[in-house]
């Protein structure tokens, strides 16, 4: 189907609605008033591990963590 | 994300879940019954398992003549804000304007943008700010807002606000590439809606 429908910009500039969703909500969460801003950041701390497997083997992981590492 | 949110939408009912009442949609129990009936003619011996249909509180009908009051859940990932609530109407930040919704709306599915979302009941009206997400409204006068952020508006910080939209604004007039100048609109967008929540 082509698009009939004007795209919105971010989709046009190659973002996907969750990207572009999770901007909005930290650009929200840092303009917080103190309390409530320390929680909400605690909120956008993300940890993962991603490996690529070849051969049957998981490849080196890439971990993303924003918990500081014990 | 909004896998785990539409969990919450769903009412819980108890483990103990008990059978559905005769007088519910005739359609809910009917997929249990034919695989009640398939289960006894081969195994006669053990009683058929729950289905998860029997643990699902069925859909609230929608009623022949339009109710008084609109059923509104309000949920974000971490939390449900408003859980069946029964309130007048609600104003929600469609992105293509602030959409008012009453009991008896016709059945839409909206996407929001950054925006003031207000919640009308007798008198009181509480309003939150939402980041962005989408809004489901039923035929049974049942709505479903689900946003990642939302807070009141007496949590948002004028200053830091101010800076912000100087910031993108800066940042916008000097991007280069296509994906910069979508982060700073998103940003000078966001920075401005969260302005007028505080006048508005």
């Amino acid at each position: 189907m082509a698009s009939n429908a004007a795209v919105p910009f971010w989709r046009a500039a190659g973002m996907t609605y969750i990207t572009y969703s999770n901007i909005c909500a930290n650009l929200v969460r840092n303009c917080l008033k103190e309390p409530h801003k320390s929680e909400a950041l605690t909120r956008e701390k993300v940890h993962f591990s991603v490996s690529k497997w070849a051969d049957g083997k998981p490849q080196k992981p890439t971990i993303r963590s924003d918990t500081p590492e014990e | 994300m909004f896998r785990q949110v539409a969990a919450r939408i769903l009412p819980r009912s108890i483990a103990a879940a008990a059978r559905p009442f005769s007088t519910d949609v005739a359609a809910a129990s009917a997929a249990d019954e034919a695989f009640t009936e398939a289960w006894k003619k081969v195994i006669p011996n053990i009683d058929p398992p729950k289905t998860p249909l029997s643990f699902m509180a069925p859909r609230p009908p929608t009623a022949s003549s339009i109710p008084s009051k609109l059923t509104v859940n309000f949920v974000l990932p971490y939390a449900s804000e408003l859980s069946a609530k029964e309130v007048d109407m609600v104003i929600i930040p469609a992105t293509t304007g602030q959409m008012g919704v009453l009991p008896g709306h016709v059945a839409t599915i909206v996407e929001l943008k950054p925006g003031v979302m207000s919640v009308h009941e007798g008198n009181d009206v509480t309003k939150y700010f939402v980041s962005s997400g989408f809004a489901f409204v039923h035929t049974n006068s049942y709505a479903d807002i689900i946003a990642v952020e939302a807070v009141p508006i007496d949590q948002i910080d004028q200053s830091l606000v101010q800076k912000g939209l100087a910031e993108f604004t800066q940042k916008l007039s000097s991007a280069s590439t296509d994906l910069e100048k979508a982060e700073a609109q998103i940003g000078v967008d966001v920075h401005s809606a969260l302005n007028s929540a505080l006048s508005g």
